[in-house]
C-alpha cells in the first residue's frame, strides 16, 4: 500500500491514521452502492439505538422521583431545552425536537466512535455537511417564511453609519453563507484530527522505548476526545440555535 | 461501474476517505434514514414522555409546596388561638381571684366589727362588774372593819355605840 511505502522509510514505522475513516461495506463485497449497509450504516443504527436506549427505555418508568436512567434523559432533555429558550427565545421552542435530534445524534456518534475500533460517522463530511446544510436551509426558509423580505434586514446593519452599510452588508451576506461550510467543518475536523493523531500516536507505540510514552499520549488524547465529541455536539446545538434566533428575530 | 473502481482506489490511498465522494450518496442515504428515526423516537415518544413527567413534577411540587403553606397558615392560627384561649383563661383567673379576694376581705371586715364590737360589749359590762366588786369590796371592808373595831372596843372592855364606832372607822379610812 502506499501509505506502507511512505512509512517504511522511518525504520518499520506503519502509520495509517486516515485508515480507520474508510467505508467498507458491512457484508463484503467491494461496490458501494447508495444503499449497502457500511460501517458508517452500522455505527449511526448503534446511535440510534443509543438514542433509544436512554430517552425511551431510560425513561420508561415516568416516575416522579426519577431512576438514575431517567435523571440522564430528563437531564440531557433540560440542557438542550433550556439551551433552545435562552439562546434562540421562546418562540424557537417548537424547533425544540429537531434540534434534539441533532444533538442526540452527533453526541452518540461521537461517543460511540470513541470505542477502539468503532467507526466514527460524523468524522466524515458527508454527514456533517448534510447537518449543515440541514440547518442553513430550516434557517433560511423559517427566516423568509416568519419575516418575509423583512429577514434581509439581518444584512443591512442599521445601527453603523450609512455609509459603511453596503459594504457591512457584503461581509453580512458572505459570513451568512460561510456558516454551514465552518459548521460543518468545524465538527468532522475537530472528530477526525483527534482520531487521526491517536493513531499517529499509536503508530509511534511499535518502537519499544518510545511506547510508554506513546501510551501516555493516547491517554491523555483520548480524555480530550471525550471532552471534544461533547463541546463539539454542544457548539453545533448552540449555533444552531443562534442562527434559528436571527431567523425569528433578524433584526440587529 | 466507475463507482467500484473508485472506491477500491480510495480505501487504499494515503488520502482523506472524506473527500472520497463516491460513497457520499451512500452515507446520506443512511443519515437521513438515522435522523428521521431519531427525530420519529424522540418527537413521538420520549420528548413527550419526558415533558409530561417534568410537568407532572412541577406540578405535584407545587402543589405540595401550597399544601404545606396552607398547614403552616393553620398552624399559626391554631396557635394563635391557643395563645388567645390561655390569655382569656388568665384573665378569668384573675378576675375570679380579685373576687375571692373581695369576699374573704368583706367577710372578713364584719367578722372583725362583729368581733370589734362584741369585745367592746364584753369589756363594758366587765368594767361594770369590776366596778360593782370593788364597790361591794370597800363595803365589805366597812362593815368588817366596823365589826373588828366594836369587838376590839368591846374586849378592852368599853361599851361602844355602832355610831361612833362607824364615824371613827369612815374617819380612819378615809385618811
Amino acid at each position: 500500500m502506499a501509505s506502507e511505502a511512505h512509512g517504511a522509510e522511518e525504520g518499520g514505522l506503519v502509520f495509517h491514521p486516515m485508515d480507520q475513516f474508510i467505508i467498507k461495506p458491512l457484508f463484503g463485497g467491494d461496490t458501494i452502492s447508495w444503499y449497502t449497509p457500511t460501517n458508517a450504516t452500522l455505527w449511526m443504527a448503534l446511535a440510534v439505538v443509543a438514542v433509544i436506549a436512554m430517552m425511551v427505555i431510560g425513561t420508561r418508568s415516568r416516575a416522579i422521583v426519577p431512576s438514575r436512567s431517567q435523571s440522564i434523559g430528563e437531564l440531557a432533555y433540560g440542557f438542550v431545552y433550556k439551551m433552545v429558550e435562552d439562546v434562540a427565545g421562546k418562540d424557537a421552542v417548537k424547533f425544540f425536537p429537531y434540534i434534539m435530534t441533532l444533538f442526540m445524534f452527533i453526541v452518540f456518534a461521537n461517543f460511540l466512535g470513541l470505542i477502539p475500533m468503532s467507526f466514527t460517522p460524523t468524522s466524515h463530511f458527508a454527514v456533517t455537511v448534510v447537518l449543515a446544510m440541514l440547518v442553513f436551509l430550516t434557517v433560511t426558509i423559517v427566516g423568509f417564511v416568519k419575516n418575509g423580505a423583512a429577514f434581509l434586514g439581518l444584512f443591512w446593519v442599521s445601527s453603523a453609519p450609512l455609509a459603511l452599510r453596503p459594504i457591512l452588508a457584503i461581509i453580512e451576506v458572505i459570513s451568512y453563507f460561510v456558516r454551514p461550510v465552518s459548521h460543518s467543518i468545524r465538527l468532522a475536523g475537530n472528530v477526525m484530527a483527534g482520531h487521526a493523531v491517536i493513531k499517529v500516536f499509536a503508530g509511534f507505540a511499535a518502537i519499544a522505548v518510545v511506547s510508554p510514552v506513546s501510551v501516555v499520549a493516547i491517554t491523555a488524547m483520548y480524555g480530550l476526545e471525550v471532552l471534544v465529541s461533547f463541546i463539539q455536539a454542544y457548539v453545533f446545538t448552540i449555533l444552531t440555535c443562534v442562527y434559528l434566533k436571527d431567523a425569528l428575530h433578524p433584526s440587529h | 461501474m466507475a463507482t467500484e473502481t473508485h472506491a477500491a482506489e480510495a480505501a487504499s490511498a494515503p488520502g482523506m476517505p472524506q473527500l472520497d465522494f463516491s460513497n457520499w450518496g451512500n452515507q446520506i442515504f443512511w443519515l437521513v434514514l438515522t435522523l428521521l428515526a431519531i427525530y420519529f423516537v424522540l418527537s413521538r415518544i420520549a420528548l413527550p414522555r419526558i415533558a409530561a413527567v417534568l410537568a407532572e413534577r412541577q406540578g405535584t411540587i407545587t402543589n405540595d409546596i401550597a399544601a404545606a403553606e396552607e398547614l403552616k397558615a393553620k398552624a399559626v392560627e391554631a396557635e394563635e388561638a391557643y395563645n388567645k384561649a390561655l390569655a382569656d383563661a388568665r384573665a378569668e383567673a384573675q378576675r375570679i381571684v380579685a373576687e375571692a379576694k373581695a369576699e374573704i376581705q368583706a367577710e372578713l371586715d364584719t367578722a372583725t366589727d362583729k368581733a370589734d364590737a362584741e369585745i367592746a360589749a364584753k369589756a363594758a359590762e366587765s368594767e361594770k362588774a369590776i366596778a360593782e366588786i370593788r364597790a361591794g369590796a370597800l363595803e365589805g371592808i366597812k362593815d368588817v372593819a366596823n365589826a373588828t373595831a366594836v369587838e376590839l372596843v368591846a374586849a378592852l372592855g368599853g361599851a361602844a355605840e355602832d355610831a361612833d364606832v362607824t364615824e371613827a372607822v369612815d374617819a380612819r379610812m378615809k385618811g
